[in-house]
């Protein structure tokens, strides 16, 4: 027991260890930390999850393939549409059916306003990480139109559940296309008063610029994927590498910033944001004519096997491990979800700046604990 | 003594307008002195006096911070696309009224193996600082309840008095967050006393006095943010930026922060001991502003422009107080405007715009004024 005492490293002694989470402002949901502080500076993070663990993965073992879609969504729920895509992607790609142009076109422009919406509501939670309670009705005003065009087209708002294996549940409602650009005309004129209010304040610059540098290697070797990767300069979009549904007719590019600390991965999703507008407005006037979904089976039998599809949510690659030996039910399913590889680089990055930097690099990794917990 | 009150209250010179007299408060504070006077004696004249001037300024202090409040939650409000409070009352005004009632009612949560008695005085520490300050503040002419020839360094030495309560309630509170968050108060307040100071400093040097009423006296044919040329003004710019983080207010408010430390030193507070905090925050904003207002924006002065007698009669008209509490009332409003537009600085990023700028500007700021009162360049 002395022995034990003597042997303490006094720096050891002098930590200061704080729980942050489960329930704290700016960990975004249930993700607690465990933070040894030395003063200000953090020491160590220890992330602990599992706060809303709803085990997914196993129910998805025990439902059908369109029902998979519902749970999905509850995933990572500002990236819903996305996620429901990968899995009818999946599906369909395990049953070769050919998706008709409709579809596929329909799909993207809704992936592109969910990721609209989703960086959104992170710049908005961004600002208020940092202080700038402002950003966050403004984030949130914002947000508000592409939720009505989902309300209005898919029914749901936030979950909208409208994928499903063979197209989509319902035709895009009439006023679609013109909602569409309505937004886009008016999120075009709205995005500077972004910058306006965050972006170009000397304030943020501070707290932002050189915070949490995250580098090209170690961006590659964690598997930081999305915009938290691509702020690093690790070319990682999937949209770009590997197309799925309509990336492969439009024109749009990867946004790359090499600097890899927190300013650069708030301006890859700002820059996201106006290249997601670009892609809607090369779509959203030449949709195709034709079925909104392909006539499937009324139960849906993968063959057996092993099926992969990833997709770029808005935080980054997500992958659907589909197994299936032939029944209604897949035999297991595994999901790669972005956030909970980008958690994993939280304490990498953030030791030795403060608290105010540790709750800033949180909120430029974006995460949603839900998708990491699963 | 007594009949020169007198004769001054029952002959006003025939020169000035009438308002002027009814505007002038001492005319009525010194009858009410004297007419004291008649049926008591001394000692029990000045207990009686001092129990109507508390209640009067306990009452002023309640409608203060009430109206504060609401007035934070509307221009916050309508910075951020809302509607604000709306509900209670035409406009939602007896908004923080109800809230009141709320935090009056709700229980006060003991903390286990918190130091009691400390986590008790905390708030009322807190609160008797402000409540000090108001004290010494001029609201029009003969309308403040005690002339101080130190004036303003009564009102800044008893307002830095409530960085004891937060850095007590801090360390009562057995809460590491409260904690992080009175350390973090306690290096800021300290340091941004200096700027405070500093930038008084410079127009004291200007007015050649600390007693409040001559500072405002002294302003009668130009407010001090005009007389004293640039360095006055930069003077007001810091001095806005340094009282704004004196009272932890946004983008200053390291000691709250309540995306990093939920809700810093007082986290653990529930109930009244919480609104104590919340209302000293408002009363302290309150205090700083009328000390811009008094001391770089004329006071109770009205708006005069050099020889254009029929403006300045007009501005004349308009009586002291409402000038007084319009100036307050726009140097809050500008508090407010930066505290909902700007993100939050970092502990360091604080203490370097402290130690690295404001305070050498400030230092070199009052060396320019000095020279200027010396070789008398202002007007």
């Amino acid at each position: 027991m002395e022995e034990k005492e003597k042997n303490i490293n006094p720096d050891e002694q002098q930590e200061y260890v704080i729980n942050m989470g489960p329930q704290h402002p700016s960990t975004h949901g249930v993700l607690r930390l465990v933070v040894s502080l030395k003063g200000e500076i953090v020491k160590n993070i220890e992330p602990h999850i599992g706060y809303i663990h709803r085990g997914i993965e196993k129910m998805c073992e025990s439902i059908t393939y369109p029902q998979i879609i519902h749970l999905t969504d509850r995933m990572d729920y500002l990236s819903a549409h996305i996620n429901n895509e990968a899995v009818c992607l999946n599906v369909e790609k395990a049953l070769e059916i050919d998706i008709p142009d409709r579809i596929k076109v329909i799909r993207t422009i809704m992936s592109e306003l969910t990721r609209i919406q989703s960086h959104q509501l992170w710049w908005a939670s961004f600002g208020m990480d940092l202080g700038g309670l402002t950003c966050f009705f403004y984030g949130l005003r914002d947000r508000e139109k592409i939720l009505d065009i989902f309300e209005e087209t898919c029914g749901g708002r936030m979950l909208v559940s409208y994928n499903c294996p063979g197209g989509v549940m319902y035709d895009i409602h009439p006023n679609f296309q013109k909602r569409v650009k309505d937004f886009i005309k008016y999120f075009r004129k709205i995005l500077p008063e972004y910058d306006q209010l965050l972006s170009g304040n000397v304030i943020f610059h501070e707290r932002s610029k050189g915070i949490g540098k995250l580098s090209l290697e170690d961006a590659i070797s964690y598997g930081i994927t999305g915009p938290t990767g691509r702020g690093s300069g690790f070319s990682c979009d999937v949209r770009k590498h590997e197309p799925y549904s309509a990336y492969d007719r439009i024109t749009f590019k990867e946004i790359l910033h090499t600097e890899g600390d927190t300013y650069c991965r708030y301006i890859t999703r700002i820059d996201e944001m106006w290249e997601s507008m670009n892609i809607i407005e090369q779509l959203i006037d030449n949709i195709p004519e034709g079925p909104f979904a392909v006539k499937m089976k009324p139960i849906i039998k993968l063959p057996e096997g092993e099926y992969y599809q990833r997709v770029e949510t808005a935080r980054g690659e997500l992958g659907v491990y589909i197994i299936s030996d032939g029944n209604k039910n897949p035999y297991r399913v595994k999901f790669r979800s972005p956030n909970f590889v980008n958690l994993s680089v939280f304490n990498h990055i953030t030791k030795g700046f403060k608290i105010a930097d540790l709750v800033a690099i949180g909120g430029s990794l974006d995460l949603v604990i839900p998708d990491i917990d699963r | 003594m007594l009949p020169d009150i007198v004769a001054l209250n029952t002959s006003p010179s025939l020169s000035v307008p009438w308002w002027k007299v009814v505007y002038d408060f001492s005319s009525l504070t010194e009858w009410i002195d004297a007419s004291l006077h008649n049926y008591m004696s001394p000692f029990w004249t000045s207990i009686t006096e001092m129990l109507i001037i508390g209640v009067l300024i306990l009452l002023f202090y309640a409608v203060i911070g009430l109206f504060l409040v609401y007035a934070e939650r509307k221009v916050c409000a309508f910075m951020q696309n809302r509607l604000g409070p709306n509900r209670v009352g035409p406009f939602g005004i007896f908004q923080t009224i109800a809230d009141l009632f709320k935090l009056l009612f709700k229980e006060l949560i003991p903390i286990k193996n918190a130091d009691g008695f400390l986590f008790n005085l905390a708030p009322f520490i807190v609160i008797i600082a402000s409540f000090m300050a108001i004290a010494a503040i001029p609201f029009a002419k003969g309308l403040h309840a005690i002339d101080l020839n130190i004036g303003v360094l009564y009102v800044m030495a008893v307002s830095a008095m409530g960085v004891i309560g937060v850095l007590l309630a801090g360390w009562s509170s057995n809460n590491k967050y409260s904690l992080i968050g009175a350390m973090r108060s306690g290096a800021q307040i300290v340091s941004y006393e200096l700027s405070v100071g500093l930038s008084i400093i410079t127009i004291i040097i200007l007015a050649g006095s600390m007693q409040l009423s001559v500072i405002v006296e002294a302003q009668r044919d130009g407010w001090f943010i005009f007389k004293g040329h640039i360095p006055a003004f930069i003077a007001f710019i810091v001095f806005l930026i340094s009282s704004t983080a004196e009272t932890n207010r946004g983008p200053f408010d390291l000691a709250e922060a309540e995306s990093e430390l939920t809700a810093g030193y007082h986290t653990e507070y529930s109930g009244i001991k919480f609104a104590f905090f919340f209302l000293a925050e408002y009363i302290n904003m309150f205090i700083v502003a009328s000390i811009a207002a008094t001391v770089f924006l004329g006071g109770w002065m009205p708006f005069h422009v050099g020889h254009w007698e029929g403006f300045n009669y007009i501005m004349d008209f308009i009586p002291p107080f409402i000038w007084y509490i319009g100036k307050t009332f726009f140097v809050i409003f500008l508090m407010m405007w930066f505290k909902w537009t700007f993100p939050r600085l970092r502990i360091d990023q604080l203490l370097t715009l402290e130690w690295k700028y404001l305070l050498p500007i400030n230092l070199v700021n009052v060396l320019i004024m000095a020279f200027i009162v010396l070789m008398g360049w202002h007007f």
